[in-house]
């Protein structure tokens, strides 16, 4: 569950990203968060995983209160959330297995059990004949596929993915947004910040509309609602 | 942390070192050459200062007994001397004995003073030997207001010269020293910098999936560390072979007299001690450092 209460954001250098945005989320939702660019959708999701804190209003995951939320427990917030970049954000000089289990040594899990792990997510990605590869060494879908990888492999409440799409061509969009929603079937909130209207309109599900820092729409089984 | 974890973090610092083996190539290159540098001047200062504390050390006062002083009153001097304050020796010289010492030390002109052996113009003297070399003048006032004595000598215009050029030495290897660890620190730590500002975007992801900052800390520790001992191995084996050949082969001819080069033991394992600590304590420093300004995500 996540709930943002009036919550608004103004950088350190005036820019006003959010103003007193309410948005509910439950628990298993799948939510795309739409919007021009530099509407505020990712200083939104910034704020969820606790990248950026709000200067106004509150915010709660999970029963975690991000307001009061102490330095030194934000990895453990962290934790329960996955998240997932427009540009994968992988180390280059580890291979497809290691970046994978680098989610679960944090969490200063027992090898065995990271192996086991690796692999599963490894497989539910189609990827477990890559474990040894390096990110160099695979397409572009590949590696955003390692990155859903990570973000899943410590099975978290929510995953976030941010324009996950976004540097993929159509085909390997469709086989993301497939692993996505098979992560969502799971019970996993998944909350996606994308410009991929295609997806957005063929695969229904909530929409959050966000402009010029305000959620200007919000509706179930929603349309990507513009022109591009 | 548990002991797995730990493991972890030291294997991942060693691991480390060699996915990124040019820039570990590149700090412990200035982690040798800063050492190295630093092990000779050691090598050098420790020396020079081994070598004014023998010039210091030779000095003496050399208290000239009165003509036709007795055996018991010349004890009950002895014994008055051997009282004073910061005295560390008393030896009776004869004027035999101090003539020989005299023409000695004259070395190639001493023939000019062979034909005085007939008539002896010293006098019998005791030898005393202040505990400090710098309490010499205090030792020689005090003895001054004994009596049976003749006369005072202990080079009183020499030995002030002496100690004020000891001293002013002492400073400038020091003050040199300092500086040049603190170079070295500094330089050693600004490369290990630049090598982690190329790893930003490993520590972001760590913190991005839930490390806690000491999780991310340890691994650069420890990389840090093995930086450091690495770095010293080198400069310890050069300046320890080095002063060994230099020491077996050359260490008459860089000994005057009374004054001699230290032996390579323990001083080159001393010098090896201090360069790995200094390796270590700037590696783990450096890593760090560098790393704290990038856990803020």
């Amino acid at each position: 569950m996540i709930e943002l209460n009036n919550v608004s954001k103004t950088y350190a250098n005036g820019v006003n990203a959010l103003n007193n945005i309410d948005i509910f989320i439950e628990k298993g939702e799948f939510v795309y968060v739409v919007g021009p660019s530099g509407a505020g959708k990712s200083s939104f999701i910034k704020m969820i995983y606790r990248e950026e804190r709000p200067t106004e209003g509150s915010i709660q995951i999970h029963g975690t209160d991000l307001m009061t939320l102490k330095e030194k427990h934000v990895p453990f917030l962290r934790r329960k959330i996955g998240v997932v970049f427009q540009d994968f954000k992988l180390l280059p000089k580890l291979s497809v297995f290691e970046n994978v289990a680098f989610a679960l040594e944090v969490i200063e899990e027992p090898k065995d059990v990271i192996r086991r792990r690796v692999m599963e997510v490894l497989d539910i990605v189609k990827l477990k004949n890559k474990a040894r590869f390096l990110p160099d060494e695979l397409s572009g879908g590949e590696q955003q596929r390692v990155s859903i990888a990570r973000a899943v492999v410590n099975n978290p409440r929510v995953v976030i993915a941010d324009e996950p799409t976004g540097n993929l061509d159509p085909d390997t969009s469709w086989e993301i947004m497939e692993i996505l929603e098979n992560i969502n079937r799971n019970g996993t909130t998944v909350l996606m910040a994308t410009h991929n209207r295609e997806i957005v309109n063929a695969i229904k599900k909530r929409v959050i509309a966000i402009e010029g820092g305000r959620v200007v729409r919000d509706e179930p089984k929603g349309d990507y609602g513009y022109e591009r | 942390m548990k002991g797995r974890t730990l493991a972890r973090h030291g294997k991942e610092g060693l691991k480390n070192l060699g996915r990124n083996s040019w820039m570990s190539f590149a700090s412990i290159s200035a982690v040798t050459i800063m050492l190295f540098v630093v092990g000779v001047f050691l090598l050098l200062i420790v020396n020079m200062n081994s070598f004014i504390s023998s010039v210091e050390e030779d000095v003496e006062v050399q208290v000239y007994i009165e003509l036709g002083t007795s055996d018991q009153e010349q004890a009950e001097l002895e014994q008055q001397l051997k009282n004073l304050d910061h005295v560390e020796s008393v030896t009776y010289l004869s004027k035999d004995e101090g003539l020989d010492r005299l023409i000695d030390s004259l070395g190639q002109d001493s023939e000019a003073f062979e034909s005085l052996r007939d008539e002896n113009p010293l006098n019998d003297a005791f030898i005393v030997q202040a505990s400090e070399p710098q309490q010499t003048e205090a030792v020689a006032e005090a003895a001054s207001g004994l009596s049976y004595i003749d006369s005072i000598d202990y080079g009183e215009q020499v030995v002030e010269q002496l100690f004020n050029v000891t001293k002013i030495l002492r400073i400038i290897g020091l003050v040199l020293v300092a500086g040049l660890m603190f170079t070295a620190m500094f330089l050693i730590s600004n490369t290990i910098k630049l090598t982690i500002v190329a790893r930003q975007q490993e520590i972001q992801i760590m913190k991005l999936v839930g490390a806690t900052n000491s999780f991310i800390r340890w691994p650069f520790f420890v990389e840090g560390l093995l930086l450091g001992v690495f770095g010293a191995v080198i400069p310890i084996a050069a300046i320890t072979g080095g002063y060994h050949y230099l020491y077996t082969n050359y260490a008459d001819k860089l000994s005057i007299d009374f004054a001699e080069i230290l032996p390579v033991y323990p001083l080159t394992l001393q010098i090896s001690a201090v360069l790995i600590g200094i390796g270590v304590l700037v590696g783990i420093w450096g890593s760090i450092t560098s790393v704290r300004k990038f856990l803020k995500v």
